[in-house]
């Protein structure tokens, strides 16, 4: 997993609350091989309107996501969180996310901030009127800021230990190398293999 | 104070232990197929991590494999894709795979066993939660998210809390023609779909000590539908005795080791479970569910529950949902139920004993007219052996199909499906809405009772046919 210390770009305002991930990426995607190829699923009814927000022209390349309170909600599919990762985003800003949603984005590097839903209505109203401006996400001062805006954020402490360190829970079992290998060398001969060695 | 067997089991398997954190389990087998490994590889290619263990790994197409014409190109491109990308992963990371075609291939749970790769006091994974039967054997065994199929791959390792154990003790006999698909279904009803939740259920007792190994895989398949992560069974000179010789069994002074260890591994008398479960096996009769969830069952004397009678409103909605959808009336008797569709099959019950059971009750019968018997072994082995006891023969003579190896109708990912508000009698695991195929309806049965309902035509035992039989050659 990547690693997330601080993050500025461009943002879309999603002015919508409760985002189910029904909407993030439509059942029909789930058959798909891969955890990327998600992105034209991302939104995909709602793409379906030119006029959707995401079409617009001076959106392209925005990495921001400031949506509307309990974004994530509905099934537990990770696919939601693949979805915006590969359209672009790198982080999501709300005042409220659904549980499960929050735990996928954690555990796969999209940082999900929660916000005052003034705030988060303050950078809506930001880059509604100006598309180029930017926001920055900093991770390492828990701080999220914008012109004339600067607001603290929450993220318990190893949660953001392991996005800091780009650490996934693969790479933190990794640390401990040492005690796996120790144990691979003590197990008994007369333990199956599917391959000889 | 003593231990349980899935205490000594886990301990075992602690490579790091920490304050305030999970245990870090080593994994001693991880089963692979088609549906929930993709991603996983893919996260391997992401993070260039090769797999840990290719010793310890190993993976098999069953899903969404055909069962008839195995030679000929998958004609679903969506199921073709995922049976593709798993033979792509495997030879790029060197995973050992059991293609369609191949002797070894079939349901990943059927597989480990019979290759002899499950064995006493191992961890087993898979990416599936039908991973409990591996536990009939004495392992740990449950199934895992794709996150943990990729964990697994690149360290061999799984982080876990600790579950609690239900000791499910079972004793006296089986009555004639009682069998392991229905104890299991009797206990499901008794403690209910969530009642194993956030356990291990040990089964013991001197009707579980009894039993053959296809019997105990059958029963600790199941421990997912009562909710519980795994379900274990102490292993004994039954289980040695099956293990012994399989391609993977350890020889000479290995085996003698493996069993002497295999021996430690009962639950001490000291030991204290965190709940306990009595059933007395000689109330017992043929069980078959009339529902929408596998708790949901009844002995096939009885008659379809009234939902009135259910005290808990969650519960009687449930019923009432579900008569709903099967279609059938309260009080209705539940033989008198008729099935157009018939599978023996599945991880639960595709065995070579369960397939010489059903054998046994339609050598010299017929299916029933209009009625459809799909055989589909668990294994393209346990097929190659069905054929050399002329089991096949008994099947088509019959009036059954005999099929190739796969989970088949167990869920309808392959192109066996029943049809929107057709009837099977099942000896699968799952009786879900449309988990056959959209608007399906589901019994889930023993092979004796799946056999004895495709002669009759409507749910029965084989007690029901005492003269039914054709006289040979009719
Ligand atoms: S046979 Fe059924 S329950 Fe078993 S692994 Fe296949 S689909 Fe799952």
């Amino acid at each position: 997993m990547e690693a997330f210390t601080t993050h500025t770009g461009r943002a879309v305002p999603l002015r919508r609350s409760n985002v189910d991930t029904d909407q993030i990426i439509p059942a029909h995607w789930l058959k798909k091989v891969t955890r990327d190829g998600f992105e034209d699923g991302l939104f995909e009814a709602w793409r379906k309107d030119e006029n959707f927000i995401l079409n617009r022209p001076e959106r392209q390349g925005a990495t921001v996501l400031v949506a509307g309170p309990d974004f994530g909600t509905g099934s537990s599919r990770e696919h939601a969180v693949w979805a915006l990762q590969n359209y672009g985003f790198k982080t999501v800003l709300s005042s409220r996310f659904a549980d499960i949603f929050r735990g996928n984005s954690l555990k796969n590097g999209l940082l999900t901030v929660v916000l005052d839903q003034k705030i988060v209505e303050a950078l809506q109203e930001l880059s509604e009127n100006d598309p180029e401006a930017e926001i920055t996400v900093d991770l390492e001062n828990r701080e999220v800021r914008a012109e004339g805006i600067t607001a603290s954020f929450e993220l318990d402490e190893n949660s953001r230990w392991r996005l800091l360190n780009g650490l996934d829970d693969i790479s933190i079992t990794l640390q401990n190398e040492a005690d796996i290998a120790a144990y691979e060398a003590k197990r008994p001969s007369y333990k199956p293999r599917t391959l000889q060695v | 104070m003593g231990r349980t067997l899935a205490e000594k089991v886990w301990d075992d398997h602690v490579v790091r232990r920490a304050e305030g954190e999970p245990d870090l389990l080593f994994i001693d087998l991880h089963l692979l197929h088609e549906v929930t490994s993709p991603q996983a590889f893919d996260g391997l290619r992401q993070n260039g991590r090769p797999v840990r263990r290719l010793d310890l790994t190993i993976a098999t197409e069953d899903h969404n494999t055909p069962t008839l014409d195995i030679d000929k190109p998958i004609a679903d491109p969506v199921s073709r894709a995922q049976l593709e990308t798993l033979r792509k992963n495997c030879a790029e990371f060197g995973v050992r795979l059991h293609p369609l075609g191949d002797v070894e291939q079939g349901v990943v749970h059927v597989v480990g066993p019979q290759l002899g790769l499950t064995q006493p006091g191992t961890t087993v994974v898979c990416g599936d939660s039908h991973t409990s039967t591996h536990g009939a054997f004495g392992a740990l065994a449950f199934g895992i998210g794709t996150s943990q199929v990729e964990h697994v791959l690149a360290t061999q390792t799984l982080p876990l809390a600790r579950p609690r154990t239900m000791a499910i003790t079972v004793d006296g006999e089986l009555p004639e023609g009682v069998t392991a698909k229905d104890l299991i279904l009797a206990i499901i009803a008794k403690i209910g779909t969530g009642g194993g939740q956030g356990y291990i259920l040990e089964y013991r007792g001197s009707a579980i000590e009894k039993l053959s190994m296809e019997a105990r895989m059958t029963i600790c398949n199941m421990s997912i539908e009562a909710g519980a992560r795994a379900g274990m069974i102490a292993p004994d000179e039954t289980t040695f005795a099956y293990i012994k010789g399989r391609a993977h069994a350890p020889e000479g002074a290995d085996w003698d080791a493996a069993v002497e260890y295999w021996k430690t591994l009962k639950t001490d008398a000291d030991a204290e479970f965190d709940a306990e479960v009595h059933i007395d096996a000689a109330a017992l009769s043929p069980f078959v569910t009339w529902g929408t969830n596998p708790g949901q069952g009844a002995p096939l004397s009885a008659d379809v529950p009234d939902p009135a009678s259910y005290e808990d409103a969650s519960e009687r909605l449930a019923a009432e949902k579900a008569l709903e959808y099967m279609g059938l009336e309260a009080g209705q008797p539940l033989r008198s139920i008729n099935v157009d569709t018939v599978f023996v099959g599945s991880c639960t019950n595709g065995r070579i004993e369960d397939l010489r059971a059903a054998a046994d009750i339609l050598k010299d019968r017929k299916v029933a007219d209009g009625v459809r018997m799909l055989v589909v072994p668990g294994s393209a082995r346990v097929g190659l052996q069905a054929v050399s006891e002329g089991l096949d023969v008994v099947f088509k003579e019959a009036g059954a199909e005999w099929r190739h190896a796969g989970c088949s109708m167990c869920l309808g990912m392959n192109p066996d499906q029943l049809a929107p508000g057709e009837r099977s009698a099942s000896t699968s695991n799952r009786n879900f809405e449309g988990r056959q195929g959209k608007g399906g309806r589901t019994h889930l049965v023993s092979p004796q009772v799946a056999a004895a309902t495709a002669v009759l035509g409507h749910l029965a035992s084989p007690a029901d046919l005492s003269d039914a039989r054709t006289p040979a050659g009719v």
